[in-house]
Order: C-alpha cells, then structure tokens, then sequence
C-alpha cells in the first residue's frame, strides 16, 4: 500500500500576492495589509531584534557591568574564549543529551494521549484533556522544586516509596552524581511539557480525512498499515511543529537545572552557562557571546527541521 | 472608569449613537485626567517625609520591625520602607548590581552580604561613609565585623549583625566518645568520634557559598588565605590554594568526605539539611549558624521535636585543623550600604545609626536569633536567657576571618565551588593546582566559569 495524503490545494499563492500588473484592489489589500501587521512587526522589531543586534554587539567587547570604564573593543576573542573552553562543549552535549532524550520520550508519549484523547467518549473527553493538559499549567519554576522535593535525600518521598526497586535505597542520592540528576531533570522536562506536545498531535489527528482512513479500510488495511500509510504522512505538518517547538524549547532548558542542581555535577545546559557569566560574573561581553552561540544553535536546529521535514507551511494552510 | 466601560459597551450593542463623539471625548478626557494625577502622584514625593527604601534579605519580620520602629524614632524626619530580596546571598547581589548599574536612586539603604562589599564600593555603588557615622557605627563593634565592612582601608558600610558559625555537637554522644568540649577540637577528633560513635558529622558541601564559607574556615585555620596578594587587577591577584596550608585545607576536607560520617548526602548538604540531620536520630556534630538553636526550639513548641533533643545540644568554638593553630570560624551577618545614587545619602546614613542601635541589635538577636555586630549586646540579660551560648558566640566572632576580599570574589568562589565539588573528589595532591589554574584563568578572562 504507498502513502495516501490528499493532492496539495490548487491555489498555492496567497491571496494577497500581487500579479505582474498590480490592480488597485490588490495594492489597497496589500497596503491593508501592511496596516494590519505593521504594529506587531514594530513590536516584534522592538522585542526580538533590537536585543538580539545588542547582543552581537556586546559580545564584541570586553565589558563587566561593574567596571564600564574599562569596556575595550575586543573583536571576536571572546568567541575564541567559548569555542576553546570544554565547559562551553561540555554544556552543548548536556543540553543535547537532555534535548535528544525529552522529545524523544514526548513524541511517543505524546502521540499515545493524543490518540487517547482522540478516540476517548465525548462526554469524558473535556475532562480527559483537562486531565492531561494539568501539568502544562504548572510553572515550570514550581515543577521543578515538586520534583526536587520528591526526590530529596532527607524530605523527599521517592526513596522510601521506591525502596523495593533494585538500586534505590534510603542513602540514594539523586542529585549527587551526574546520571541521576539529569535523569529527574529530564523526567520533570517530560512530566511538565508532554500535554503541549500531545495537544498539538491532537490537533494534527484532527487533520487527518477520516475519508481516507475509510478508503483504507475497505482496502483491507490493518490498524498498524493505516497509521503509517495514511495517518502518519497526513499529520507531517503537525508532527514537525510540535518537535520544533519542544526542541527549541528543551534546547533552553534552564529552570529546571538552576532549581535542582544550580549546575553542579556536569549538569550545566548552555542557558545556564549563559545565565552564569552574563548575570553572575557580570561579563557582559563574555555572556552576550554566549547567548548569540545559542541563538545559532537555535537558527540551525528551526533550519534543519524546516528543511529535513521538506513541509511548507505556507502550503499546508486551510487543506484540511 | 465604569462609565467609560458602560458606554463602550453600549456602543458595541447598538452602534454609535449620535451622541457618540461627544461622550467618546469626554471619556477620553476623564481618562486622561486620571492617568496625569496617577503619573503626577508617582513622580513627585508630595514635597512631605521622605522614603528611604531598605533593601533586606529574607528574615522572621525583623528588619521591617526595626524600620518602623525608627520610622518612629525619626519623628517626621524620614520613613523607613522595606523592600525584601531573593533569599540566596549571590542573588540577593545580582538583583542589587543590576539596579545600581542603572542608577536606581530608589535604593537608599542594603542589606549586604560581607564579601560582596568590596565590589560594590570599587563600582561606586555605595554612598561614602561620613567620617562621625564612621566613628560611631564602629564602637564597641567585633573586628571581624569591621573588617567586613573595610574596603581599601575604608570603612564603606555600616556592620549591623555579625554571623558565625559554632561547632554543635550532642552532648551524650561527645560524652560516650571521651571528647571533652571545653578544650579546642580538631577535625580528627570529630571524625574520630562520630566513627566510634556511628553518628554523622554534618558540613555543607553543597556547591554553593557554603562550600566556599567552609574551605575558607579550613584555609585559614591551617594559617593559610586564599587570597594570598590582593589586587584591583584581577590579574594580579595571587591566591595561596597551592600552599601548604591550602594542601592542608584540601587533605581535612578530603578526610571528612571520605571517613563516612558525614551522610550520604554531603555533595547537596547545605545549611539547612544538615541542621535537619543533626537533629535525627544519626545527629552527632555539625558546624553551623546559631539558627539551629532557636529553630529546635521552635520545633520543640509546634510538638515536632522531643524536647530532650535541644536539651542534648552543645555549643563549642568551630574547630581547628591542627592541634596547634587556632580555629577560624566562618565570619558571615549583614552590613548596611548606602546607596551612591540615592537621594538622600544624609537621611540614610541617620537611619542606619538607628537600624544599628544597640536596643535594635538585641532585638533582632532575640527575636530573629541573628547575633549583633555590637559586643555590648552580649551582656543583655534577655540575649543571654534566650541564647544560653551568646558568650561563645562572641568569641567565635573574635576569631573569625572573613571571606577573601576582593571586587572579584564571584569568581574566586565560583572557582572554588567548581573544582572542590565535590568534596569526595578532593585530591590535596591535584585540586588546588587545578583550582588556581582555573582561578587565574578565569580572573585573566581566558575561560569561562
């Protein structure tokens, strides 16, 4: 059985998209336009570039916020700094590990409450969401400490709860070693921020023609041919946003290490590392040039998905 | 405002009525109205009693108490508002520096932790001290605390309450193990008797400022510092963990992580866990703040205590690394910065005086249980009922060596906090080069922290 989506809309130009000739219905819509989405554009400017061309410029400096008249022109040395500092690459493979491991564990999860969701009995279905969405309401800040405390040597109830299970004792430490702390991190990163993920497959099964599941069945296709022939490939889009936005997001990770561990034990992610000089050391410069790195980490991970994923977005709206 | 409200949504309902522009602008010019008496009210003081605001850190009400008990004794000349900060020290720091290198004139008066003192008075964040005030906030005041608040052989802030820390120990298990607790102890011998003993020997080694406030204790018992040559260029900054009292200081903390007395959970131990393990069942010795005696107490009344565990508690001077060098207790507390773009340095300086009132100090040390900078507090009657080891405290803060002081302490402590975490894998052979190596580059900006 080959992949059955529904053939891509005819009309693959926006609206508003001007002809060769531009008509004056079109330039007033395009000038409508314009009106429409300018302010947010400004803010947007505001908001997300100005600071982000302020960072690039900082990090050009040798500048610590408690000595300014000392500020000098340094170049690119404090890139140099980073790139030639374990620490920096040591803090890139925690945030990829955690990254790698949380969305890996929230897709498959995920997916299954989405499903749950999706078939669950419309009376109970609103409780059902609400159920599963509770834990996205929690401040991560808060998440954090809940999970902490649970896992604390002396307060905590997971030991005492866990005793029976090999290799968990009352003089279990978990944030004393590296493995066991990135492990509670990771399950609170997955305990708080699968519901978000689930929401937005459920949304994406939503999506899927039930006329093509149909088609599918009279063909003979099994449950497990039907998800991967025509569920899966029909739901793309919505998979992609969902593993983009949760690994930019893992890939800032920050709360829950700064609430846990405060970094120790190699558990440093490179928000941390950001946050540490910039607000810490009070290294402008040094902390501007790490968060610029960042945000390249984060500009190629949104490339690669965009471009592994080979999904239009702007082609995908109003098919279904 | 609710008339406003009514008629957009009238207008929404049935459409603009012919009325519409006419209340639409007198709406608008209520509105203004109020946003110009709402902006005017903030931007101007009224030309009445000025504001001071205190910036305090986390404590039982005590700081707003004494504000508002000098609030009073000021008489119309000034009032005293409280502003609280985040409870850990560095972020209490960064909060401030942040503010300051804005120029925040709302700050007139800080709590500051000891150490950070120093950067804050190479920034020119904190108002000179007037050489009266000088002389008056330093009478009759621990050297340890004065020390504290010296920057540059200047005074740059005002000592309020002067905090160290006591070795506390049971006294039954000390009994059992032949210690005897009126003579200075060593770290061996602690060891030695929570081994005899099977009980825990409770230290922060969290990495965290208390690990810093720990290794400097050792450093300086063993006759050591880690600062060796101070500087304002941190390049120039020489540090003694290579030393052989730094070796030293490395060996006992390796001795101690290593003997299996001091918990399972000693690399996450901080000032609080092990006041909670000490009063357990395993509790044998712990070197901690006062706040531990009032706190079982206190546990003792709310009937989550047996009263017979605060009865076995027994208070003695930290201890020493050797038999033959003197301890040196951790030096900590809260001194009190002006703010050097306040608008009112005189006012604030007043009001500090106030804040550090002998009657205030006992009062803070009584009811907060935070000890007074002021040595005249120490014979108060109702300080030595409620805090039966006030004499030893004191004593403690006569011995006590403050933290390095240095404009870059975040980064000698962080340094410190990296390589000595945690404090099982302390090798006295490799870590305090490996410290100084980080340290130095660091402070030269050649690697990160």
């Amino acid at each position: 059985m080959s992949t059955t989506t529904l053939p891509p809309s005819e009309k693959t130009q926006p609206v508003s998209a001007p002809d060769a000739k531009t008509s004056d219905r079109a330039k007033s819509e395009r000038k409508l336009g314009w009106l429409l989405a300018g302010p947010a554009l400004v803010v947007m400017l505001m908001v997300t570039a100005y600071p982000i061309a302020q960072a690039v410029y900082d990090s050009l400096f040798d500048f610590r916020l408690t000595d300014p008249d000392n500020r000098s022109f340094t170049g690119l040395s404090n890139y140099g700094v980073i790139l030639s500092d374990w620490l920096w690459w040591r803090s890139l493979l925690v945030t990829g590990f955690i990254t790698l491991v949380t969305v890996a564990v929230e897709l498959v999860l995920g997916f299954a409450l989405a499903m749950v969701m999706a078939k669950a009995l419309s009376t109970i279905r609103p409780v059902l969401r609400a159920a599963i969405l509770i834990p996205y309401a929690v401040i991560t800040v808060v998440s954090a400490f809940a999970w902490q405390f649970a896992f604390d040597i002396q307060t905590g109830f997971v030991n005492s709860w866990f005793g029976w299970v090999p290799g968990i004792s009352a003089e279990t430490d978990w944030f004393g070693d590296t493995w066991t702390s990135l492990l509670v991190i990771c399950l609170a990163e997955i305990w708080k921020t699968t519901p978000f993920i689930s929401l937005l497959l459920l949304a994406g099964l939503a999506q899927v023609p039930e006329v093509l599941q149909e088609a599918a069945k009279v063909d003979g296709a099994s449950w497990w041919q039907r998800m991967r022939k025509v569920t899966l490939p029909n739901m793309k889009a919505a998979i992609m946003v969902a593993l983009l936005f949760r690994t930019l997001d893992a890939f800032r990770v920050f709360d829950s290490i700064f609430i846990m561990t405060g970094g120790a034990n190699a558990t440093e992610s490179v928000s941390f590392l950001a946050y540490r000089q910039t607000i810490s050391r009070l290294e402008i410069g040094l902390g501007s040039a790490v968060s610029v790195l960042l945000f390249l980490a984060v500009v190629f991970i949104a490339m690669s998905f965009i471009k592994g994923f080979k999904v239009d977005l702007s082609q995908t709206r109003g098919d279904a | 405002m609710s008339r406003v409200g009514d008629d957009n949504l009238e207008a929404g309902r049935a459409g603009p009525p012919p009325s519409y522009r006419r209340r639409r602008a007198v709406a608008g010019a209520a509105a203004a109205g109020l946003l110009s008496s709402v902006l005017a009210a903030c931007g101007s003081d009224g030309g009445g009693v000025p504001t001071l605001t205190w910036y305090t850190n986390p404590d039982s009400g005590g700081q707003a108490e004494i504000a508002a008990r000098c609030t009073e004794d000021a008489d119309g000349e000034y009032v005293i508002e409280t502003a609280v900060l985040p409870r850990e020290a560095s972020q209490q720091r960064e909060q401030l520096i942040r503010r300051l290198a804005a120029n925040d004139s709302s700050i007139d008066i800080m709590s500051l932790d000891p150490p950070f003192i120093p950067e804050f008075a190479e920034a020119g964040f904190l108002a000179p001290v007037p050489e009266d005030v000088a002389g008056r906030v330093t009478e009759d005041v621990v050297e340890s605390a004065i020390e504290g608040s010296t920057w540059d052989d200047e005074l740059v802030a005002v000592p309020f309450w002067a905090n160290t820390q006591l070795l506390w120990y049971r006294e039954s298990v000390a009994e059992a193990a032949g210690l005897d607790m009126s003579q200075p102890v060593t770290w061996d011998e602690i060891v030695q008797a929570a081994q005899e003993q099977d009980v825990q020997v409770g230290v922060q080694g969290i990495r965290a400022e208390a690990l810093t406030v720990w290794f400097n204790a050792l450093i300086e018992s063993a006759g050591g510092s880690i600062i060796e040559e101070n500087s304002t260029d941190p390049s120039a900054i020489e540090l003694g963990l290579t030393s052989e009292a730094g070796i030293r200081a490395a060996e006992v903390m390796n001795m101690i992580a290593t003997s299996g007395t001091a918990g399972p959970a000693l690399s996450t131990a901080n000032e609080d866990s092990t006041a909670t393990a000490f009063e357990g069942p395993n509790g044998g010795f712990n070197v901690n703040y006062p706040f531990i005696y009032p706190r079982a107490l206190a546990a003792v009344e709310a009937g989550t205590m047996d009263a017979s565990v605060p009865e076995d508690y027994g208070w003695a001077i930290y201890p020493r690394v050797d038999e033959d060098t003197p301890a040196a207790p951790p030096y900590g507390g809260i001194n009190l910065g002006v703010g050097a773009f306040s608008q009112h340095p005189d006012l604030a300086y007043a009001a500090t005086e106030c804040i550090t009132s002998t009657e205030n100090q006992a009062y803070y040390f009584v009811t907060n249980g935070n000890p007074a900078s002021d040595t005249t507090v120490y014979d108060d009657p109702e300080v030595l009922e409620q805090f039966p080891m006030a004499p030893t405290i004191r004593d403690s803060l006569e011995l006590a060596a403050p933290r390095p002081q240095t404009p870059y302490y975040s980064e000698v402590s962080g340094g410190i906090q990296r390589v000595y975490h945690p404090p099982s894998s302390v090798e006295p052979e490799t870590t305090p080069e490996a410290a100084t190596e980080l340290i130095n580059a660091v402070l030269r900006k050649e690697q990160l922290l």
